[in-house]
């Protein structure tokens, strides 16, 4: 009896509540789905916390974005879409997009203009590459090395992967084709401009299969973005491809022998999307979060907590010094122009039509 | 006769109580006890059904399914049905008239980028020609901009490629086996089923690695697990006890946990290397490859799944009455014979059971390949939670599925005619 009266006065007074603090078109409360570990603390500090700060929406954080893609299929079927906003790559993104389950977005009027007028079309640039993908940071794929092993010339240039002989030793590859490819063509004298027009050829593709084949037996296969930090922390490989926040946090915060190769590093895109097919009172509160995420300051604030570079040419000026080293962020994002001399954008058209069939190939390959 | 009078009617039937043929009251009585039972049972047949039964059924019809083309290209498909793709000449205007209107409708509602997709896992290209054209089509009027033979090929020259038609032609069917050849390193191509590429073969040796690596870890198991079972089924109720929580323990432990530990111990500069270096066993520059291979999948999934061996091993080694050891003894067998031919015939079944535990689960993991197999090490479990969570090419996945179920089936039917499943005891 008590319980009763006590459970139902609760209830009243939670509705009372929510009544009194919603925006009444909006969603009182949000499904924010991202990648977790450190990547999802950086967005928990930079975005979440001030956005209900503001707005007294609570957010639940749901770590699935490696699978964004079959759950929000699988959800759509059942007509039940319990997610409001999620983290993807940009070819997920455009994957979602193509499969009709993410919102199309409209930058300049959906997204904050920057603090100086600009269009959010405009500071967004080129990186908006879907009509439904929202970027918010910019990361590189690319390689760190064991200062300690690789003798007193250090490898300032990617090829010196495929060198066993100044640089004896086993490097770590991502176990699919995508970025190894390219690389393997780099440095088997195709020029940056030409490499996608050669990988969409059948002899292309043999050139980067036979050229990583002159180091199969040296490379360990990762599919894990923490599994070479670990290579590299223990010693079991001299050099290994992974994303830059990963390599950032090895040097930066666990002071182990490491150091950044950035040479041809392949830039790459990460943001958000909004499941299509929302409440109108959902989709309101997503585009409300959407809007304050992923405006000039917010995204300058998320490289306090992680190096990845902000999406927004104007939140550059306003990187400042990570939140607990107090180091300077700038020199450690991929889009310094120190680190960018030479750089790759991964081509999301050719690996949306090409990677049914190179990854069949690679797989026989690798399994060969 | 007339002593049961009462109870037998005109016919000579016999009544039950209420004057109802026994016979009839009797099935009466059995339906309802039937009912009830089911009843009884109807909240897990139903969940079975629903949450079991049904998906498992649904996924498995992807492997055919193939609706799409023919629902969001219905005109084309249509008159593409006469078109001969052999000839090596274009459709005519018709086609791409019919493909024009198609698309207006499919750009309407956002299912052609869809359908690009889908006919991307044939050809590669047709992803991004349906997307990029999308934005252009929808531009056209399907009164005023024709003929849209030339207004296609303008907007890109791959309608003007008679192996674009011809892709679109051999797979708007509405239910295809493609996936089926896919799944076995065949393609369904304009002119019939026809062998994959050698360079893309990838499948059969999958399903032929995970086949036979089942088999070891299996065997492995057996060795294994038979002289701990043993043992336990030997010692004194209190000592086996405390031997069984051993046994029990990588249970309560988290299966990544395991595997990483493996990763620790195997690795050049792991624990097992180390050792041997120091120890002086193996020179430095030479250390041991037993990770990243399919020792070390192997190795690992030995150890993960050991339990499920042990455990029906051991209950059926408890059933074994010892003094049948002391009376072969006795009458002068030596230790090896009592046990070969006494001992052992009666713990098959728990082999056997344990057997096809570890067997059929081992054909279906896929985290510990991925984490300690490399290149050479995974399972077409691998490949199929690639197809399901990062390609999207879920009818291949489900075509590997069925093809997997299958074959469990099929291996159960044999070591059913072989060993006997009456003679599979879990305890």
């Amino acid at each position: 009896m008590k319980f009763t009266k006590t459970f139902m006065a609760t209830t009243a007074l939670t509705m009372v509540a929510g009544i009194a603090g919603a925006d009444h078109h909006m969603a009182k409360e949000m499904t924010i789905v991202s990648w977790g570990g450190a990547y999802s603390k950086s967005q928990l500090k930079a975005y979440h916390e001030p956005y209900s700060a503001k707005t007294g929406a609570s957010i639940i954080n749901d770590d699935s974005s490696a699978e964004a893609v079959a759950k929000l299929r699988a959800m759509n079927e059942a007509g039940n879409v319990t997610w409001d906003v999620v983290d993807v790559v940009a070819a997920d993104a455009m994957r979602l997009c193509d499969e009709g389950l993410a919102l199309e977005i409209d930058p300049d009027t959906m997204l904050a203009d920057a603090p100086d007028g600009t269009k959010a079309s405009a500071d967004f640039g080129d990186l908006l590459v879907s009509e439904c993908f929202i970027p918010s940071i910019v990361y590189s794929t690319t390689f760190g090395y064991r200062t300690d092993l690789v003798g007193d010339t250090p490898p300032t240039d990617v090829c010196a992967v495929f060198d066993t002989d100044a640089y004896p030793g086993k490097r770590s590859l991502e176990k699919r084709p995508i970025n190894n490819m390219e690389w393997a063509l780099l440095c088997d004298g195709v020029a940056k401009d030409k490499v996608y027009d050669v990988l969409a050829t059948e002899e292309g593709q043999n050139q980067a299969l036979a050229k990583l084949d002159t180091i199969k037996g040296d490379v360990v296969w990762w599919s894990a973005g923490a599994d070479t930090p670990q290579l590299l922390a223990d010693g079991e490989v001299i050099m290994g491809s992974t994303y830059n926040g990963r390599l950032f946090s090895v040097i930066e915060e666990q002071k182990q022998p490491v150091a950044m190769l950035w040479d041809a590093q392949v830039f790459d895109l990460d943001g958000w999307i909004i499941p299509a097919g929302l409440s109108p009172e959902r989709q309101a509160r997503a585009l409300d979060y959407i809007m304050f995420a992923t405006d000039t300051q917010r995204l300058a604030d998320q490289a306090k907590y992680i190096s990845y570079g902000p999406a927004r040419l104007s939140s550059a000026p306003l990187v400042g010094k990570h939140a607990e080293l107090g180091i300077d962020m700038a020199p450690h994002m991929p889009t310094d122009p120190n680190n960018a001399k030479n750089t790759f954008l991964y081509n999301y058209e050719f690996w949306a039509d090409y990677r049914d069939d190179i990854d069949a190939k690679f797989q026989a390959w690798l399994a060969k | 006769m007339s002593e049961t009078g009462q109870n037998t009617g005109q016919n000579g039937l016999v009544l039950a109580a209420d004057g109802t043929p026994l016979k009839k009251s009797l099935a009466r009585s059995l339906r309802v006890e039937k009912l009830r039972a089911l009843a009884l049972i109807a909240p897990l047949l139903l969940f079975v059904l629903f949450s079991f039964i049904w998906p498992i059924g649904e996924m498995l019809f992807r492997s055919v399914d193939n609706r799409d083309v023919g629902e969001v290209l219905p005109k084309t498909v249509a008159v593409l049905k006469d078109w001969d793709g052999t000839s090596g000449e274009l459709p005519d205007e018709t086609v791409y008239k019919a493909f024009t209107a198609d698309m207006l409708v499919a750009i309407d509602a956002k299912q052609h980028t869809k359908l690009g997709r889908r006919l991307n896992y044939e050809t590669s290209g047709i992803s991004s020609l349906f997307r990029k054209s999308g934005r252009k089509i929808k531009k056209l009027d399907l009164e005023t901009d024709g003929p849209f033979k030339e207004a296609l090929i303008k907007i890109d020259k791959k309608w003007g490629d008679v192996e674009t038609w011809k892709a679109i032609q051999t797979h708007s069917v509405k239910y295809t086996d493609g996936y089926y050849l896919a799944a076995i390193d065949m393609q369904r191509t304009p002119e019939g089923a026809a062998a994959q590429s050698e360079d893309k073969r990838i499948m059969m040796t999958l399903f032929k690695r995970t086949l036979w690596m089942s088999m070891i870890i299996t065997g492995m198991c057996v060795l294994l697990g038979y002289p701990v079972a043993w043992i336990l089924a030997n010692l004194p109720a209190r000592s086996a006890n405390l031997l069984m929580i051993l046994v029990l323990l990588p249970f309560w432990t988290s299966l990544l946990v395991r595997t990483s530990a493996w990763k620790v111990m195997l690795q050049q500069q792991g624990v097992i290397n180390e050792v041997l270096v120091w120890l002086g066993m193996v020179a430095d520059d030479s250390r041991l490859v037993i990770i990243n291979n399919q020792f070390g999948t192997i190795t690992a999934m030995t150890h993960i799944l050991l339990p499920f061996m042990i455990l029906p091993m051991y209950s059926v080694m408890q059933t074994i009455q010892p003094t049948y050891l002391r009376a072969a003894k006795s009458l002068g067998a030596t230790n090896w014979t009592a046990f070969w031919r006494v001992y052992f015939p009666q713990s098959i079944p728990g082999i056997g059971a344990g057997s096809i535990l570890v067997f059929i689960l081992s054909i279906g993991y896929y985290i510990t390949p991925e984490i300690v197999g490399g290149a050479k090490g995974v399972f077409i479990s691998n490949r199929i939670a690639y197809h399901i969570s990062s390609s999207g090419n879920w009818g291949l996945a489900a075509a590997l599925g069925a093809i997997l179920l299958a074959v469990v089936l099929v291996l159960y039917w044999v070591y059913d005619k072989i060993v006997g499943i009456d003679n599979v005891k879990l305890g």
